[in-house]
């Protein structure tokens, strides 16, 4: 689709009345267009206004319903990068590496279709929170371990990186500040350089920048971790030389 | 000037939308009670525009809510206002659901969304119906006959816009030209801004 024909969609996204396809190309548009985001704020907007127009009393017994069901639901934890155009970008990357993530753990579930796509990313978004909150408990073990190690490198582009490990938890944790986004459409894969055998980790978050990783499974026999830049799907073994390589600390 | 507010409520003791959503996002139950009060008229209203059962649309309306409360921490005031928010997310949430129902039998679907093309007049009457509602309804008038037709199908009805091309019998690109400059008619008209 040419690029005139997709600034035309912004009525359509703005009320939700595009398909699934052309949703993703329009969002890849949005990501480039500032004036098209723009559109998209005051069309929302003005959607709302439509919404408010048809307001009808609800049933009276459902608040009681819904707040006592809230007080059995887990709030997420908030977004804390701010909402530009680089994040909208590395939002859909985000979700598309949850997504391969996801097919990459070799999730049974035939996850096909557009319609299971739409349901999928709410109930993404609610396993998202329950597994940071297993990651982030994994993560303060691992760096509070007694015997935890660490190793600081630089990283291109004034980035750092930041290897821990303990031997005892077998467990190793990558913290990185300030690396850039990978390119559209790629993610970063972590992983164990098991005597010049690389072993997937899991990938990286490409919402941050700057983030700490549980590195997915056992450190075992790994001397380093590698770090590449991989097709927003998941990789088997890498298939680009490592963007950085941290040989683990001794 | 003395007129009834969206809601039906007196916006003198009415808290600010915007401030319970804060403290929602900080996990004040009581906060997020008067932010009900305050959306979830709106939220029913929407999501029973699309879906047009009631006891449907009563209980997507409280998953919307439910969902309002987990994802409070995630609203950014700076992307437009709370009630906005919620109310994208009301019909997002609608939609969804009507367009799994569709997959089911989407063919048997098309024809019968022909059928029942006209029925949103009904979605007119409601929103013609309110007093309150007059801003809406004079916007809705300046727009063209198409231009309407095509925001309400779309909107109230939840439909694609190849959904609204076939109801309508018109040109794909004609739908998707009318659906924005529709839109933007109603944002001048209504004074919205992002």
């Amino acid at each position: 689709m040419i690029t005139s024909d997709l600034h035309t969609l912004s009525g359509a996204y703005a009320l939700h009345a595009l398909e699934d396809d052309e949703r993703a190309a329009f969002e890849r548009h949005l990501a480039d267009c500032e004036a098209c985001a723009r559109e998209v704020g005051e069309f929302t907007a003005t959607a709302a206004r439509l919404g408010l127009a048809v307001s009808v009393r609800p049933a009276p017994g459902g608040r009681d319903q819904v707040l006592r069901r809230i007080a059995e639901v887990r709030q997420a934890t908030p977004d804390r990068a701010p909402w530009d155009r680089s994040e909208r970008r590395a939002r859909r990357a985000w979700w598309a590496s949850r997504w391969m993530l996801a097919a990459c753990l070799a999730a049974t579930a035939a996850l096909g279709g557009t319609t299971v796509w739409q349901y999928q990313r709410a109930e993404d978004a609610r396993a998202e929170a329950g597994r940071s909150q297993r990651a982030s408990a994994e993560l303060s073990a691992v760096l509070a371990a007694p015997d935890a190690r660490s190793r600081t490198v630089r990283l291109a582009d004034g980035a750092e990186g930041t290897v821990v490990v303990s031997a005892s938890r077998d467990r190793a944790v990558f913290l990185a500040a300030g690396m850039a986004e990978p390119p559209g459409g790629k993610v970063y894969q972590l992983w164990f350089d098991e005597h010049g055998v690389m072993r997937d980790a899991g990938l990286m978050d490409p919402r941050r920048t700057s983030q700490a990783v549980v590195l997915r499974g056992a450190v075992d026999g790994a001397s380093a971790m590698g770090i590449t830049v991989e097709p927003a799907g998941c990789s088997k073994e890498p298939t680009s030389q490592p963007v950085a390589l941290l040989p683990f600390p001794t | 000037m003395k007129e009834a507010v969206h809601i039906g409520r007196n916006p003198a003791s009415q808290p600010d939308p915007q401030e319970l959503l804060g403290a929602v996002a900080l996990g004040d139950q009581e906060a997020f009670a008067g932010l009900y009060d305050i959306v979830a008229g709106p939220v029913l209203g929407v999501v029973r525009a699309v879906l047009r059962d009631r006891a449907q649309s009563e209980e997507v309306t409280q998953e919307v809510l439910v969902e309002v409360w987990r994802s409070a921490p995630r609203y950014r005031p700076e992307r437009g206002s709370a009630v906005n928010w919620v109310l994208t997310m009301a019909h997002q949430r609608a939609v969804d659901r009507v367009r799994s129902v569709q997959a089911a039998a989407a063919r048997e679907h098309r024809a019968a969304l022909l059928d029942h093309a006209p029925e949103y007049d009904e979605v007119i009457e409601q929103v013609e119906a309110r007093l309150e509602r007059e801003q809406v309804r004079r916007c809705l008038r300046t727009l063209t006959e198409l231009q309407r037709q095509a925001v309400e199908l779309a909107y109230y009805r939840g439909l694609t816009y190849r959904q609204v091309a076939e109801a309508l019998a018109v040109p794909l690109g004609t739908v998707k030209t009318r659906l924005r400059d529709g839109l933007i008619r109603l944002r001048d008209c209504l004074g919205v801004s992002a």
